[in-house]
């Protein structure tokens, strides 16, 4: 177990000293949020206007969407990293050394989380000064960070699994692609649920990126519902673990076509 | 086939017994490989591309399964027991193994901690490393802006960083040009001598093979076909090599009838203009072999008389000239990538 720690430890400093190293990639990979955040927030200012639509601010309801999409996308890309290992001979030399398996996933995934809380945080500020307020406050946000980190670990675990058994970046792309954009529309990340048509509203309930989304705007919000928040990290946490395990006996599916 | 002489009855550092591995689409890659490697001695599996010399390294590595067949290094068996192995070997792989976003010295720190090794202990052997593949100036350069060479020292530092009791090289200087691999050389044979382990080297270049082994396997189509050291395999070829370019491609039997005459001449082997054959003595044999030919109208470009090579060696055993069997892998490979 102690060895597992370390292993992680020493993976995932591997992947933060290029963070350190170029830490403009924080921003790079911020224009999309941003784009979402102020184009969607202006373009769809209106939408507060419908009847029904709870709140005031259209920019309020959107952040938490952005966080977790932010977050989703990120950890979409982890397993881009992981076919570059394999490209590059690196993951072969860490796959016949005592490097414990975990630690090749969970040092990309804890990478992934430390960078998108960042980018998290610096959204979440971009909102206030556009004159967003959250009732939530600091916790609230923590919360949202926190979940959206769950998620972002069920999908970099995914991620990783696809890119050992498919090995070719394209693939991984196209699937990502796929995959991502149709969750993110098909949760309340842009339109509150009860005005979403009905089949929208069922396949939300069991969208994994609408439970980040719903317990996160929640504690955004100071809606501290536990219940909600509760179970839907809980779900998130189940989710987390199976894509381990599924990313783990990847790697056995890698080496026996190697 | 003839197993090399063990030194003193001690066990042997790697013994691969009948290895199968069949990837998925039928290519037979290992197709019962065996040999063994004494301890403390320099071994080269020698063959042409796609012969399954990088094949073998993956499994007595544990990267990979054999299909059926066992091995045991460094005393312990690859099966059964691959986290007892992987602590005590170490590779270097064909591709390069390290990270290119990291200094060459966060490359060793990082491969040193995931063997267990801590501390002053490691920031020692980090440095003497560094300072033994002369690379102690670059050691703090991200390992992406380092030359071929030093590359390919970064590598093979990462994989002494745990004191391994056995070194796998898969092709330690492919692609490198002839001076770094003449470095690369010297650097091989002294790293033997002073850490005393035992290396396994894959090569298809025959003189790599002839130059750093001491004992060598001769891999075809994942066979071995001949095993010994390089004298051993030259020595049983008795005699000179002749290789003669005749002025153009002639009928096989056209040159076996003129060369029936001449006792001495063996092993003759016609490739559309090149003209092989071994006799006792090169220099006496050689005014025979052209009056032969000449009084059967065969008209020959050039000669030349040479000791036994082991390019002579694999020609015997594995029925084609080296260069061949090369070219014939590459086509197989460019078929599969095709498909």
């Amino acid at each position: 177990m102690t060895t597992t720690l370390a292993h992680t430890w020493f993976m995932t400093k591997r992947q933060l000293r290029f963070l350190i190293r170029q830490p403009v990639w924080i921003f790079v990979t911020l224009t999309q949020p941003v784009i979402w955040l102020l184009l969607y927030g202006a373009l769809f200012k209106k939408v507060v206007e419908i009847p029904g639509f709870r709140g005031g601010n259209y920019i309020e309801f959107l952040t938490p969407g952005v966080v977790v999409m932010t977050a989703l996308f990120s950890a979409g890309w982890s397993g881009m990293g992981q076919i570059d290992d394999i490209d590059r001979g690196v993951l072969d030399r860490f796959l016949i050394s005592p490097a414990r398996r975990s630690s090749l996933i969970t040092g990309r995934l804890f990478h992934t989380t430390i960078s998108v809380s960042i980018q998290s945080a610096i959204i979440l500020v971009l909102a206030l000064i556009t004159g967003a307020t959250f009732d939530g406050g600091v916790g609230g946000a923590l919360v949202l960070i926190a979940i959206s980190a769950l998620l972002s670990f069920a999908v970099g675990a995914a991620s990783n699994a696809v890119g050992l058994l498919v090995r070719r970046e394209e693939t991984l792309i196209a699937l990502m692609q796929f995959l991502l954009l149709p969750l993110t529309f098909l949760s309340s990340a842009f339109m509150q649920k009860s005005l979403m048509p009905g089949w929208m509203q069922t396949v939300s309930d069991v969208n994994p990126v609408n439970w980040a989304i719903e317990a996160g705007r929640g504690a955004l919000g100071g809606d501290w519902d536990w219940g909600l928040i509760g179970s839907r990290a809980g779900l998130l946490l189940a989710l987390s673990i199976l894509a381990g395990l599924w990313a783990v006996s990847a790697f056995r599916t890698y080496q026996r076509t190697v | 086939m003839q197993s090399p002489p063990d030194g003193a009855g001690a066990p042997p550092a790697i013994e691969a017994t009948d290895l199968v591995k069949t990837y998925p689409g039928g290519v037979r890659a290992l197709d019962g490989l065996s040999f063994r490697v004494p301890a403390g001695t320099i071994f080269g599996l020698l063959g042409p591309n796609g012969a399954g010399k990088s094949t073998a390294v993956k499994v007595l590595t544990t990267l990979t399964r054999p299909d059926s067949g066992s091995a045991r290094v460094a005393g312990r068996d690859v099966l059964r027991e691959p986290a007892a192995v992987r602590r005590r070997i170490g590779a270097v792989a064909q591709k390069a193994g390290f990270d290119r976003e990291l200094t060459g010295r966060e490359n060793l720190e990082l491969q040193g901690q995931v063997y267990g090794l801590r501390g002053r202990e490691l920031s020692g052997r980090i440095d003497e490393l560094l300072e033994r593949l002369r690379l102690a100036d670059a050691a703090d350069r991200l390992a992406r802006t380092y030359s071929g060479g030093m590359q390919r020292r970064l590598d093979i530092a990462i994989g002494l960083v745990h004191r391994p009791e056995v070194l796998f090289l898969d092709e330690p200087t492919t692609g490198l040009d002839p001076e770094v691999r003449a470095e690369m050389w010297e650097e091989i044979t002294r790293l033997q001598r002073d850490e005393g382990i035992t290396i396994l080297l894959t090569t298809h270049y025959l003189e790599e093979a002839d130059e750093l082994a001491s004992s060598l396997a001769i891999v075809d189509r994942g066979r071995v076909v001949a095993a010994g050291s390089p004298e051993q395999l030259k020595g049983e070829l008795e005699g000179d090599a002749l290789h003669l370019e005749l002025e153009q491609p002639l009928d096989d039997g056209i040159v076996r009838r003129a060369l029936e005459r001449v006792g001495a001449v063996r092993e003759l082997a016609l490739d559309g203009r090149h003209l092989r054959a071994r006799v006792d003595d090169g220099a006496r044999a050689l005014p025979t072999v052209l009056a032969a030919l000449g009084e059967s109208g065969v008209a020959v470009a050039s000669v030349t008389v040479s000791r036994p090579s082991l390019d002579d060696v694999y020609l015997r055993y594995a029925g084609r000239e080296f260069a061949k069997a090369e070219a014939e892998a590459d086509q197989r490979t460019a078929e599969e990538v095709r498909r």
